[in-house]
C-alpha cells in the first residue's frame, strides 16, 4: 500500500521507538493517534507493512478499543463518563446542554469537522463527577457554568494545553486513612527492607502475612509469587494491573496519583522475590493525566539507583518497569486478557490453564498483581508478616480501601481494617438515607438495607474497593439497567453466552423499562442468568448478571410497577411495522393494521 | 383409588408461518412413530388435519417459520391464545432463519424492486387487502407472543422432534442434547 511521505515521516520517530514490534500496537496505534486523530484503514495498512504483519491484526486491535478511531473523531473529542454514579449527578442533562450549544448530534462529528460528543464507560472520577475526557483528558466535576465555558473554549479552537488549570484538578479525596494512606513512606526503605530479608525470607514473611490480591478474586499472593518463581522459564515479568474499570472504583488512581513510590516500590520487591527483570505498570487509557507524573516519578528511582542496574547495591538485580497505556476496555483488567494487550493484541481474555505464573507474557512466567496489592507488599516488607497478619480478620488480613461514592455527604477514599460492617462506613461517610449499596462495582453485589450488618471481608462480602450508595430517591430498577448496558457494551464478543447474553439482558432490560415486560421478561432475566454465570469464559460474563439477579430479588416492585398486565408484549409498535408495506401499497382497510391484543 | 389414570388425549395443533413446511416434513420423518403418536394425541388445527382455526382449547402449539407479515401475526396469536404451551419449532421460529436474510434490506425497496411494470419503469405493488401486509422485518416468534420451549434446528430431525414430544408427552422437562440438537 502506497501512502503520502507525509504520513510515513509522522509515523517513523514512533515506530523507531517501540524498536518496529508488532507486540508494541497497542502503544503504537495510541501515538499515532495523537498525532493524527485517528487511524485510518490507509493509516493501518501502513502500520502493518511497517510492523511486518498482517492488516487483519492491525484492525483486529484497533476496532477492539474502544479509544481508537477509525474515522475523525473531530478536533475535540469528549466522552462523558456514563456510570450511574455520573448519571446520578445530572450528566445526561450536562450532555444535552452541550449538544445543543455546540450544535452536534450525540456520537456524530460537527459540521465543521470540530468536535464530537459521546459517552464512555466509568471514567473512575465517581467522587469528583459527572466526568468527561476530553482528547482522554480528564476533567471533573462539571457543571452548566463549566459546559459553558468548555463550549466557548473549544468554539474558538484554544488548544487543550491552554485549558484553565482547575478544569483538571483530580482531588485525591481521602476521607479516613489507615495503614496505607496514613502512614508516610521514605523512599526506598520498604526496599531495602525486602532485600535485607533476602529472596527467601522475603517470600516467608508473604506467605506469613496471607495478604491477598486486592482486585477483587482474593489470591494469596504468596502463591502467586511462588508459583512464579519455581516455574521453569527466562526471563519473568512483573505486571502491576492499573487498569482500574470496575465501575465505582477510584482507589488505584489515587494510589498512582499520591503513592506512586508504594505501587513501584511493590513491584520491585515482588521482581527481587521471584526473579523477575521487567516489568509494566499497566495504566488504563482514561488515566491518560497520571502518564506524565508517572514517567517522571520512574525516572527519580532510577537516579536513586531503585530501578535499573544493580537494585539497592544488589549486585545482578536488574529491575527496570515500562508503563504501557489502555486504550477504553474493560475487559482488559482480566489479567490474561492483559496480558495480550501487552502484547499489542486485541484484549480477549485466554484460556487458563496455563496461568500467567506459568505462561503469561510473551508465554513466560509472569505476576499480575493489584495495584493496591503492591503497596501492601512494602508494608509486609517494612514491618513483616506476623505484623501484617494481625490486623484484619483470620481469612482477611490487613486493611481496605473503599472507593465510596453516590448518595453520601462525603464521597472519596476510606481505609479500613478488613470486617469493617456496611453500616459503619455508611455512617462514616454521611449516608444516612441509604436503601442499597452495589459492593464492588458493577459486577459485585447489591445489598438492600437489611444486609447493612454485613461486614467487608473475603469471608462475607468481598470486594475490589467499588462502593455505590443510592438513597430513598433511587430507583435500584435504572441502576441495574445502567450495568446492563455497561456489560452489552465491555463484552469482547470471544465467547457466545456473553455476547449474546449481555445485550439480551439489556434488551430485555429497556424492554420493562417501555413498560412492554411481563412476568414473562422477569422469568427471562433470571434463565439469562443461569446461562451467562457457569456458561461465559471469563468473569466479565459470568458477574454480567449479578446486578440485574440481585435487585430483581431484593428489588423487585421497582420491576413489577413498570410490567404490562398481560402474557406478553412485544417489544416493538407492530401496527408501525406495517406502516412501510401500508404506504407503499396505499391500502387502509382493516386488514392493513394490527392491534395491540391478540 | 389406585386405578390407573385414562390418559386423556393431548391435543396438538401445528402451523408453518414464514417457514418452507420442511419442519413439518421432519416431523412426518418420524415415520412408523406416527401411529404411536396417534394413540397419543389428537390433532387440531394442523395442515395435516385441514382445521382452519383451533377448534377447542389446545395442549401443544407447534409452530413453524417466522412472523414476515400480518397474517402471521393473527395465526400465531390464535394459536397462543388456544394452547397452553407453544413450541418454536426450527430454526424458522427461534431465529427467524433464511427469511430474515430480507432484514438488512429496505422492505418498501425490497416490494418496489420485485413488483414493476414491465419496462422496469414504475413500481406496480400490489394492493388487493386479500394479500397479507409485510411487515418491516422477519421476526422470530418469541418477539411476537410469549414461547415456552424453543426447538432449533434447520429443520429439528424426526428423531429430535419425537424425543421432544415423547418429552412432553409423558411430563419429562424436554431436553434435547447432543446429537440431536443441531442449529443447522
Amino acid at each position: 500500500m502506497s501512502v503520502s511521505p507525509e504520513l510515513s515521516s509522522l509515523v517513523v520517530p514512533i515506530l523507531q521507538r517501540h524498536a518496529r514490534r508488532p507486540d508494541r500496537l497497542v502503544q503504537i496505534l495510541r501515538e499515532v493517534q495523537e498525532i493524527l486523530g485517528c487511524i485510518t484503514d490507509e493509516t493501518a495498512g501502513h502500520l502493518a507493512e511497517c510492523l511486518g504483519m498482517s492488516y487483519a491484526q492491525v484492525l483486529s486491535t484497533r476496532d477492539f478499543y474502544a479509544f481508537f478511531y477509525r474515522e475523525n473523531r473531530g478536533r475535540y473529542r469528549i466522552l462523558f463518563s456514563d456510570n450511574i454514579t455520573d448519571r446520578m449527578l445530572g450528566n445526561r442533562a450536562l450532555f444535552e446542554h452541550m449538544q445543543k450549544r455546540l450544535r452536534v448530534e450525540p456520537g456524530k462529528v460537527s459540521a465543521d469537522g470540530l468536535v464530537s460528543i459521546d459517552f464512555t464507560s466509568c471514567t473512575g472520577m465517581c467522587d469528583q463527577g459527572p466526568a468527561i475526557l476530553v482528547n482522554n483528558r480528564t476533567i471533573t466535576r462539571l457543571t452548566p457554568q463549566r459546559v459553558d465555558a468548555i463550549c466557548d473554549l473549544i468554539q474558538r479552537g484554544v488548544p487543550l494545553a491552554q485549558w484553565p488549570e482547575e478544569f483538571f484538578i483530580v482531588e485525591d479525596n481521602i476521607r479516613r486513612a489507615d495503614l496505607l494512606l496514613g502512614t508516610p513512606c521514605e523512599p526506598g526503605k520498604a526496599i531495602r527492607a525486602a532485600v535485607a530479608r533476602g529472596r527467601d525470607g522475603m517470600l516467608g514473611e508473604m506467605k506469613l502475612s496471607n495478604l491477598r490480591g486486592r482486585g477483587g478474586a482474593g489470591f494469596t499472593t504468596a502463591v502467586k509469587w511462588e508459583a512464579c518463581r519455581n516455574a521453569p522459564g527466562e526471563p519473568r515479568y512483573i505486571v502491576c494491573n492499573a487498569d482500574e474499570g470496575e465501575p465505582g472504583t477510584f482507589k488505584d488512581r489515587v494510589l498512582l496519583q499520591s503513592y506512586a513510590g508504594r505501587v513501584f516500590e511493590g513491584m520491585v520487591i515482588a521482581a527481587y522475590t521471584v526473579g523477575a527483570s521487567h516489568g509494566f505498570l499497566y495504566l488504563r487509557g482514561e488515566y491518560l493525566y497520571l502518564l506524565q507524573p508517572l514517567e517522571t516519578y520512574l525516572a527519580g528511582m532510577r537516579a536513586a539507583g531503585l530501578l535499573g542496574r544493580n537494585i539497592a547495591g544488589v549486585a545482578g538485580f536488574d529491575f527496570d518497569i515500562e508503563i504501557h497505556l489502555g486504550a477504553g476496555a474493560y475487559v482488559c483488567g482480566e489479567e490474561t486478557a492483559l496480558i495480550e494487550s501487552l502484547e499489542g493484541k486485541a484484549g480477549k481474555p485466554r484460556v487458563r490453564p496455563p496461568f500467567p505464573v506459568v505462561a503469561g507474557y510473551m508465554g513466560k512466567p509472569t505476576v499480575v498483581n493489584n495495584v493496591e496489592t503492591l503497596c501492601k507488599v512494602t508494608e509486609v516488607a517494612m514491618h513483616g508478616g506476623a505484623w501484617y497478619e494481625a490486623i484484619g480478620t483470620k481469612q482477611s488480613t490487613g486493611t481496605k480501601i473503599l472507593s465510596v461514592s453516590g448518595d453520601c455527604e462525603r464521597p472519596g477514599l476510606y481505609e479500613y481494617a478488613f470486617g469493617v460492617r456496611i453500616a459503619q462506613v455508611l455512617e462514616d461517610c454521611g449516608a444516612s438515607e441509604a436503601i442499597a449499596v452495589q459492593v464492588s462495582g458493577a459486577s459485585g453485589v447489591c445489598l438492600s438495607e437489611r444486609e447493612f450488618g454485613r461486614r467487608i471481608a473475603f469471608e462475607d462480602v468481598p470486594t475490589a474497593g467499588s462502593f455505590m450508595i443510592f438513597g430513598r430517591q433511587r430507583d435500584m430498577f435504572e441502576v441495574a439497567r445502567n450495568f446492563a448496558h455497561f456489560f452489552a457494551h465491555e463484552s469482547c464478543g470471544f465467547c457466545t453466552p456473553c455476547r449474546v447474553g449481555t445485550t439480551l439482558l439489556k434488551n430485555i432490560m429497556d424492554k420493562i423499562a417501555a413498560g412492554r415486560g411481563t412476568q414473562y421478561e422477569m422469568n427471562e432475566l433470571l434463565r439469562l442468568q443461569q446461562v451467562l454465570k457457569p456458561g461465559s469464559h471469563c468473569g466479565l460474563g459470568q458477574t454480567a448478571g449479578n446486578a440485574v439477579a440481585d435487585t430483581v430479588q431484593k428489588f423487585r416492585p421497582a420491576y413489577e410497577r413498570r410490567l404490562a398486565e398481560t402474557d406478553f408484549v412485544p417489544a416493538f409498535d407492530l401496527d408501525a411495522a406495517l406502516a412501510r408495506a401500508r404506504a407503499l401499497s396505499g391500502r387502509e382497510d382493516t386488514d392493513a393494521h394490527l392491534g395491540e391484543e391478540a | 383409588m389406585n386405578a390407573p389414570m385414562l390418559p386423556r388425549k393431548l391435543r396438538i395443533a401445528t402451523t408453518s408461518l414464514s417457514g418452507c413446511f420442511g419442519c413439518h416434513m421432519s416431523f412426518l420423518d418420524i415415520d412408523e412413530r406416527l401411529i404411536e403418536l396417534a394413540g397419543l394425541v389428537e390433532f387440531d388445527r394442523s395442515p395435516i388435519t385441514d382445521i382452519k382455526h383451533c377448534s377447542q382449547r389446545c395442549d401443544v402449539a407447534l409452530i413453524e417459520g417466522g412472523v414476515c407479515n400480518a397474517e402471521n401475526v393473527h395465526v400465531l396469536r390464535e394459536l397462543r391464545a388456544n394452547a397452553k404451551t407453544l413450541v418454536a419449532l426450527g430454526a424458522c421460529a427461534v431465529n427467524g432463519g433464511l427469511p430474515a436474510q430480507r432484514n438488512h434490506l429496505d422492505v418498501g425497496r425490497c416490494l418496489s424492486q420485485v413488483y414493476r411494470t414491465p419496462d422496469g419503469t414504475a413500481a406496480a405493488i400490489p394492493n388487493d387487502p386479500e394479500l397479507p401486509l409485510l411487515l418491516d422485518k422477519v421476526y422470530p416468534i418469541n418477539e411476537i407472543v410469549r414461547v415456552d420451549y424453543f426447538l432449533p434446528g434447520c429443520p429439528p430431525s424426526g428423531d429430535t422432534i419425537w424425543k421432544f414430544l415423547t418429552d412432553l408427552l409423558t411430563g419429562r422437562t424436554p431436553r434435547i442434547e447432543h446429537p440431536l440438537l443441531k442449529f443447522d
